[in-house]
């Protein structure tokens, strides 16, 4: 009958059985593995009957800790299906030599590479950078939560929500195949007409809205939700920096979202913002898009540099060197991060005059940078170190991310970037400052927060064992990278022809697979603590003998963080409260005034993931479907006017007697 | 000991592969541009590790002398402030960043590739009353097209060029963006649709050299290269003659035709090319009922062509579509010439 | 950095001394909700300041087809304008009523806010269906894209306000002029002036200087 398919294609769009890769045996099999897997985690969550637990008490969690926690164990998650693609990468560049063209077509390779480049930066890096914040600054504060723990649970579901779009990309349709900046004419309908593009699109502006909110959210926590005393020269160092990515998150984001939507309306409207005729001008999307992006990296290392800047001064024992300067330093990086963006594209000929000025800010962000650097160094002077493993990343922080800084610098200067750019020297130097001052930033962050977050500290064996991997394997994969660049290689090759390049390939796919084996040891870390964790214990709140409000609390801090508000007198609040034999308070104790979880988030993350589903499949009855229940849920949701509770006294008293007895056990 | 020895071990491991490095072609060019390119990564880089290499040094010093093991080490737990220290902190820097910058300044207007050579190579002026080589080069999906309007030759995927003359590349990209790097030669500049971007370049000494695509460009671009022949003047000569005896022609139809996506093409040499070839694909009206990009522009100055020009869309006749085998694709709308060019324009 | 203080004496020491390290009754942070909305406005102002960008870069862009002056009905777009300015000033009087605790004055001044917000919207959308139909749709030209896109995001966060006014008044009439219902009313009068505004920003810089030759 002529209604069928007219039925079919209305309800289904332009998804048809395609769009599944029945064809194609790595992602079978890689489907066959998840959903191997998923059927396990699922069906055993069932058998132990914990769905309920796992909704009351972490879904619908508006409380900062949980959802740190989750954004943690998301960015975790992601990590190993990003750097899947990385050894996928490092293998089909190792062997695709000569007559041998490797296990990856091009039609694949090229979603490989565009897929672990967004997956690394927006759902690895951002949820865990968001992640850490989140748990942190209001401990680090003295508050009880955010300033919107209802947006905070909804921005981490639009985050998963972005992580759910990419992963049904590997099984139904494809992924976009333009670099993970998706540059126009290329990404436009004419070139990258099927669904890859839209997918990236729709991913990248729900996970964008989450980290928005979450934005304004630490902003105004921050700002407003300082226990008495903490004036703003008071603030742990780390809360600084939140302060400041979070400026950044709120004035760049918007950027992203206004140029993907002038992208999107050139695939879907057929309009010519960016398209080669009609007027469109393709050099304005690379400009907004690294508006966007250069403020990006710095929204991902500066938590970076407040990590280290706490885990130096409690693993040596002192003040941190140059507070002041610190915070200077930290807001000059800021505020110059939005004059530096041209340096991503000098190569794109806008003239002498023009790019000198880009070369020289970028230049300018390194003054401030370095003196960070010189700082934690003379932290480290005349300090007592001890070689936890956090300070072990930091000191491999501090010698790797000094080189890539060094090559960045270089980069910055035009004819020499006019060498370089694209190649895999650039390769390596982003991964350099990424690897070297994000990833292990987060890695100390993690170890040095893991008690304060479970109740027990990480394993030291393994997060050793974690280190070293890692820090050997970055240097064994990225520095033949410095070399191939200069020997002219450019990126994004599935194939090459010259021979003698193959052998610096080779070490760095080793290289890989020694990081392979400080992720995996990072893995068993986790599960060998969970096991010792008795032995791990920490019962003090206190195991490094911190300098920040949040070890004053019990590990893990109870629901409403602190039974009574903290008065602030220094910086290194902690530290001055243990200089002056503070005794915590063990009576007096009153109901205390905490936030009601919700459904609203995880729904409306939920009803946002259909609707860009149904946008990319072009499936136009669901899109105006799901639209309308998105506001129609929304408009529900604040109805609800009945968002908080008492945590009623005798509850608080049980919570700090119990920890009370704790205290005096191990004394 | 275990960790500071181990991490000084690594320092020197990793600084290894940079002594391989000296094969590298950026580090040995062979055209004057690429010469000055490379001694500015050079000259930068030990200015920096005049900075780098005593913070790596004093990290891994620090980190050694004052463990918490070390009893004899000072321990000055308030001390986090100094003055001089802070100022020397900000002051050195800043110092070699000054440096670095009027370099920059400097050798970014010198290196510009808009900008026509001032010299041959170090010592070697440009003799008064030279003309540059001009080569039109234009980034197809996935192929390269290098026209020589001097020598009225063209050639896909093979280039060629006389030694010690300076060579004025203008560059351009038929659909989306690429970039032309030569990494012996010169550095690389963007080839973008609709636009023109203009290197100058010299190459110094004879050789085959790599030239490739150094911006993704689509499931095509691992195969995007070229081969440059560096040639002496009786060389090249001599490829030029070998072009003219292809007895290709480089028409409209068949650059249409070439505007097709295809990979790993091999080279393919014309004799002849349409007049105005380049300058249309420009302006992208090698279409003969299309209008060119130009004069949109100058017609968009004067204020557009008002409420009638909504509707002056239009796309390549059926028979002229069929001819070049394009009948699969659907059609291409552009907005219409108003006025038809003379010669050249009959497919 | 410290404060010097004279004594520092531990928590809950002298029963008539106020303890130093930690507040002993009730605290309540300050509110953010408006300086959460503010900045959310401002990143939403960034936005239209990237469409703005754009409208500037591509905003003579005509691909040979019609310009601005060519297209723009400027009596129907002051018309507009002055909808939409009307709207702002009713909606400053429903606040100042909101502080004098008149309900119903407040919603009335609402509702009239809403019925202008209506008008100003259906003149947009008649306006953008007759350029369509004389062939001058937003795929013609980046001009018209650019055009389009800039002035219908502000439509269309018009449209969201409406929807928002008409909930607010809802909730108004539900529960009355509570802290929560007056905070909310305040974030939405910064939302509606702000996209005033944005409004005498496109009116300047699309319309008026659009029909400049």
């Amino acid at each position: 009958m002529p209604d069928q398919p007219d039925l079919t294609k209305l309800i289904f769009g332009r998804l048809t059985w395609d769009a599944i890769p029945f064809h194609d045996p790595i992602l079978l099999g890689t489907f066959f593995v998840v959903a191997a897997g998923g059927i396990v985690l699922l069906g055993s969550v069932t058998y132990y009957k914990k769905w309920g637990y796992l909704w009351r008490e972490w879904f619908t969690s508006i409380d900062h800790k949980k959802i740190g926690i989750m954004y943690v164990i998301l960015g975790i998650v992601m990590l190993l299906r990003g750097f899947a693609d990385a050894i996928m990468m490092r293998s089909q560049q190792a062997v695709a030599f000569g007559d041998s063209t490797g296990f990856l077509p091009p039609h694949h390779y090229d979603q490989i590479f565009t897929a672990h480049g967004v997956i690394m930066i927006f759902f690895v890096a951002m949820p865990l950078v968001t992640g850490l914040m989140n748990f942190i600054v209001p401990l680090q504060i003295g508050a009880r939560d955010v300033a919107f723990p209802f947006l905070n649970n909804f921005s981490f579901w639009m985050t998963a929500g972005g992580v759910i779009l990419v992963m049904m990309s590997l099984f139904v349709g494809e992924f976009a195949r333009t670099g993970w900046l998706a540059y126009p004419p290329l990404s436009g309908i004419l070139h990258s007409p099927d669904v890859g593009v839209d997918y990236y699109i729709w991913a990248l502006q729900i996970a964008g809205v989450g980290t928005l909110l979450s934005g304004v959210n630490l902003l105004v926590t921050i700002v407003k939700m300082r226990a008495p005393g903490m004036k703003m020269m008071r603030m742990p160092i780390f809360t600084w920096t939140a302060l400041c990515t979070n400026v950044l998150i709120v004035a760049a984001f918007p950027v992203l979202t206004a140029v993907l939507a002038l992208l999107s309306m050139d695939r879907y409207v057929g309009t010519n913002f960016f398209t080669a005729d009609f007027g469109g001008n393709a050099m304005m999307y690379v400009n907004l898009i690294w508006i966007w992006g250069h403020p990006e990296v710095y929204i991902l290392i500066l938590p970076a540099f407040g990590i280290f800047s706490e885990v130096v001064s409690t693993y040596c024992r002192k003040r941190l060197f140059g507070y002041a300067s610190m915070v200077y330093a930290t807001v000059v990086i800021t505020v110059l991060s939005y004059l530096v963006w041209l340096h991503h594209f000098f190569t794109m000929g806008s003239g002498a005059s023009v790019n000198s000025f880009f070369g020289i800010t970028t230049m300018i962000i390194s003054i401030p940078t370095g003196a960070k650097i010189f700082n934690w160094l003379f932290t480290m002077y005349r300090g007592r170190i001890r070689f936890e493993v956090p300070m072990l990343w930091t000191l491999g922080f501090m010698v790797t991310f000094v080189i890539g800084g060094m090559t960045g610098v270089l980069l910055a200067v035009p004819p020499a970037d006019f060498a370089l750019h694209n190649s895999l020297f650039l390769i390596a130097h982003f991964h350099n400052v990424i690897i070297g001052g994000v990833l292990f930033g987060l890695m100390a962050g993690i170890t040095y927060w893991f008690p304060k977050a479970f109740g027990y500290k990480l394993d030291p064996f393994w997060g050793k064992c974690s280190f070293w991997f890692w820090l050997v394997g970055f240097y064994v994969a990225f520095m033949p990278l410095y070399v191939l660049g200069l020997m002219g290689v450019t990126r994004r090759v599935n194939h090459f022809e010259d021979m003698s390049l193959q052998i610096w390939f080779q070490i760095a796919a080793f290289g890989a697979l020694l990081i392979a084996c400080g992720i995996a040891s990072f893995i068993i870390q986790l599960v060998v603590s969970y096991r010792r964790r008795d032995q791990l214990r920490d019962t003090t709140g206190d195991p490094w003998d911190g300098r920040t409000l949040e070890w004053s609390t019990s590990s893990p801090p109870p629901v409403y963080n602190f039974a009574f508000t903290p008065r602030v007198h220094d910086l290194d609040a902690w530290w001055q409260m243990k200089q002056h034999g503070y005794q915590r308070p063990q009576q007096g104790f009153i109901p205390i005034h905490m936030p009601k979880n919700t459904w609203a988030g995880i729904v409306l993350a939920g009803i946002s993931v259909v609707l860009g589903f149904a946008l990319i499949w072009h499936m136009w009855p669901l899109v105006v479907l799901s639209f309308a229940a998105l506001i129609l849920v929304s408009i529900i949701h604040t109805f609800n006017y009945k968002r908080d509770y008492y945590v009623p006294a005798a509850e608080v008293v049980a919570t700090e007697d119990a920890r009370s007895r704790l205290l005096a056990q191990h004394v | 000991m275990s960790s500071f020895a181990r991490l000084r071990g690594l320092i020197l491991f990793a600084a290894l592969p940079l002594l391989a490095g000296c094969n590298a072609v950026l580090l040995s060019p062979s055209g004057d541009v690429a010469v000055q390119q490379r001694n500015l990564i050079i000259i930068s880089t030990g200015l920096m590790l005049i900075i780098i290499v005593p913070v790596i040094i004093l990290t891994l010093l620090f980190a050694w002398r004052y463990r918490a093991s070390n009893k004899e080490a000072a321990y000055d737990p308030d001390w986090n402030h100094s003055t001089m220290l802070e100022l020397l902190i900000w002051a050195a820097p800043l110092l070699i960043i000054i440096a670095l910058g009027a370099l920059t300044w400097v050798s970014t207007h010198q290196l510009d590739p808009y900008r026509p050579l001032a010299r041959l190579s170090e010592g070697r002026e440009v003799p008064p009353n030279t003309k540059p080589l001009v080569v039109e080069v234009v980034a197809l999906d996935w192929k390269w097209l290098f026209l020589y309007p001097e020598q009225g030759v063209a050639a896909v995927n093979e280039m060629a060029a006389p030694v010690d003359r300076p060579i004025q590349f203008k560059i351009t990209s038929s659909s989306v963006m690429n970039s032309f790097f030569v990494p012996a030669l010169a550095g690389q500049i963007y080839a973008m649709p609709g636009m023109q971007t203009t290197l100058h370049a010299v190459i110094n000494h004879p050789g085959e050299y790599e030239g490739l695509s150094a911006n993704y460009s689509g499931s095509g671009f691992s195969g995007m290269r070229f081969r440059f022949h560096g040639l002496d003047q009786k060389g090249f000569d001599d490829w030029v003659a070998q072009a003219q005896k292809s007895q290709a022609t480089l028409d409209r139809a068949a650059y249409l035709k070439l505007e097709q996506p295809s990979e790993r093409n091999p080279v393919q040499l014309y004799a002849t090319v349409a007049p105005g070839l380049f300058d249309a694909i420009v302006n992208r009206c090698v279409e003969p009922n299309r209008m060119c990009m130009r004069d949109a522009m100058a017609i968009d100055a004067q204020g557009g062509a008002g409420i009638p020009g909504a509707h002056n869309l239009t796309t390549l006749d059926p028979q002229v579509r069929e001819q070049l085998g394009l009948t699969e694709t659907p059609p291409r709308k552009y907005v219409g010439a108003m006025c038809t060019a003379s010669e050249g324009l009959v497919l | 950095m410290s404060d010097t203080l004279a004594h520092p004496m531990p928590g809950g020491a002298a029963p008539s001394q106020e303890p130093v390290f930690y507040v002993p009754g009730e605290h309540h942070p300050k509110n953010g909700t408006l300086l959460g909305f503010w900045v959310y406005l401002m990143s939403d102002c960034l936005i239209f300041a990237c469409l703005f960008a754009v409208y500037g870069v591509l905003g003579r862009s005509f691909a040979a087809g019609p310009s601005g002056a060519d297209l723009f009905d400027l009596p129907l777009v002051a018309v507009n304008t002055s909808l939409l300015l009307l709207s702002s000033i009713t909606y400053g009087f429903a606040m100042l009523e909101m502080r004098r605790n008149r309900i119903g004055a407040t919603q009335l001044w609402l509702a009239v806010t809403g019925i202008l917000g209506l008008g100003f919207l259906s003149l947009e959308i008649y306006e953008f269906w007759h350029l369509i139909h004389q062939g001058a749709g937003p795929q013609r030209s980046a001009f018209l894209s650019a055009f389009f896109t800039l002035v219908g995001t502000h439509g269309l966060h018009v449209t969201f306000g409406i929807v928002w006014l008409v909930t607010l008044m809802l909730q108004v009439r539900m529960h009355g002029l509570i802290p929560e219902n007056r905070r909310r009313l305040m974030c939405l009068s910064m939302f509606w002036h702000f996209l005033d505004l944005i409004w005498v920003g496109v009116f300047t810089f699309v319309y008026l200087m659009g029909v400049l030759p």
